[in-house]
């Protein structure tokens, strides 16, 4: 960020990040990796899922919270794979045990294994009921902004939308619904899932959102660590581009060149 | 007696805590979340707490996920 550009940082409830971009530990080869492309990445916050554990056969197994250690990262435990109400709550109060009481969790109730769209009406249920018991909760909901103003009066720290179907690399794919919500939320509007590339991730914040998360993007690249210090790039110039304003489009051309003073 | 950890039956002593299951899975001193029968058993109250016959009991860690 250049020293003429006095951006606000991203807050989310009540601490403050430098970095705009939040990155999932799914999908990679093995804990190297993972930490290699965290850190290139520049995320500091870090997705991960709650799962039963190996049943001592694989005691020896490396933890993944060894790789991005709490002390580092703010690790934000997800509900992914929940379908009801009740194991997405169950898995919220099980990861909070887990982290020793750090209570900041990603909320995503699904409706179908097809899209992995969120559920919005149970979404609405177990945000209350995490809310009620004091958990600080980002959202993954759809890019409907009645939903998303729903969420936020509820008390959810950030809504995050979807720009895709989760691991599609599609892209923004409701830029005007997205614009919606960023202009009438006052809590952090991250864009979440969907992004297929740099381009996209400046897209999105080009829109004018307070971050983006992603996983499949980075861990599925053919490089996963290059991929993860170009989301990092994109993410930054699309900011710094959202703050900067752009130039409105036009149909036709606008010369770059004075069009006084010529000789010929 | 009997309990169901994970999903498996396993065959266990009577009045086993919470403690000695962790250390006979081998996971003691591993970033862990206890679940019996729903409710949560905090890490700090597993030497007090003694499984029923029946118990279902859940084990859960972190992993890689977005």
């Amino acid at each position: 960020m250049t020293d003429t550009v006095k951006d606000s940082p991203l807050i989310i409830a009540g601490k403050t990040y430098s970095s705009r971009l939040l990155v999932g530990s799914g999908k990679y080869t093995g804990n190297e990796q993972t930490r290699l492309a965290t850190e290139a990445s520049g995320a500091e916050i870090v997705t991960v899922a709650v799962r039963r554990s190996n049943m001592g056969q694989r005691a020896d197994e490396p933890n993944l919270l060894e790789a991005i250690p709490p002390e580092k990262y703010t690790i934000l435990p997800n509900t992914a794979g929940c379908y009801t109400v009740d194991d997405a709550v169950r898995t919220c109060r099980l990861a909070r045990e887990l982290l020793d009481g750090h209570n900041l969790v990603k909320l995503e109730v699904l409706a179908d294994e097809k899209t992995l769209y969120p559920d919005v009406i149970q979404t609405l249920k177990a945000a209350e009921i995490l809310v009620k018991e004091d958990f600080e909760v980002m959202v993954y909901t759809t890019d409907d902004l009645t939903i998303a103003k729903e969420l936020e009066a509820m008390g959810c720290v950030a809504v995050m939308p979807l720009a895709a179907p989760i691991g599609s690399g599609l892209g923004v794919q409701n830029p005007y619904g997205i614009k919606f919500i960023i202009e009438e939320l006052n809590v952090p509007v991250l864009i979440d899932a969907g992004v297929g590339t740099a381009s996209d991730a400046a897209f999105a914040m080009e829109l004018g959102c307070d971050g983006v998360l992603m996983n499949t993007a980075i861990a599925g690249a053919k490089d996963p660590v290059l991929m993860a210090s170009a989301m990092k790039k994109a993410i930054e110039a699309g900011r710094e581009a959202y703050l900067a304003g752009r130039i409105p489009r036009k149909r036709y051309a606008s010369a770059s060149s004075p069009v006084d003073g010529t000789f010929f | 007696m009997q309990i169901i950890v994970n999903g498996e039956q396993r065959d266990v002593s009577d009045g086993l805590t919470a403690e000695q299951l962790v250390n006979e899975m081998d996971i003691t001193g591993k970033r862990i979340a206890m679940e019996v029968n729903m409710e949560i058993v905090p890490r700090s109250c597993y030497a007090a707490h003694i499984f029923n016959d029946g118990d279902k009991v859940e084990i859960v860690h972190a992993v890689g996920g977005g």
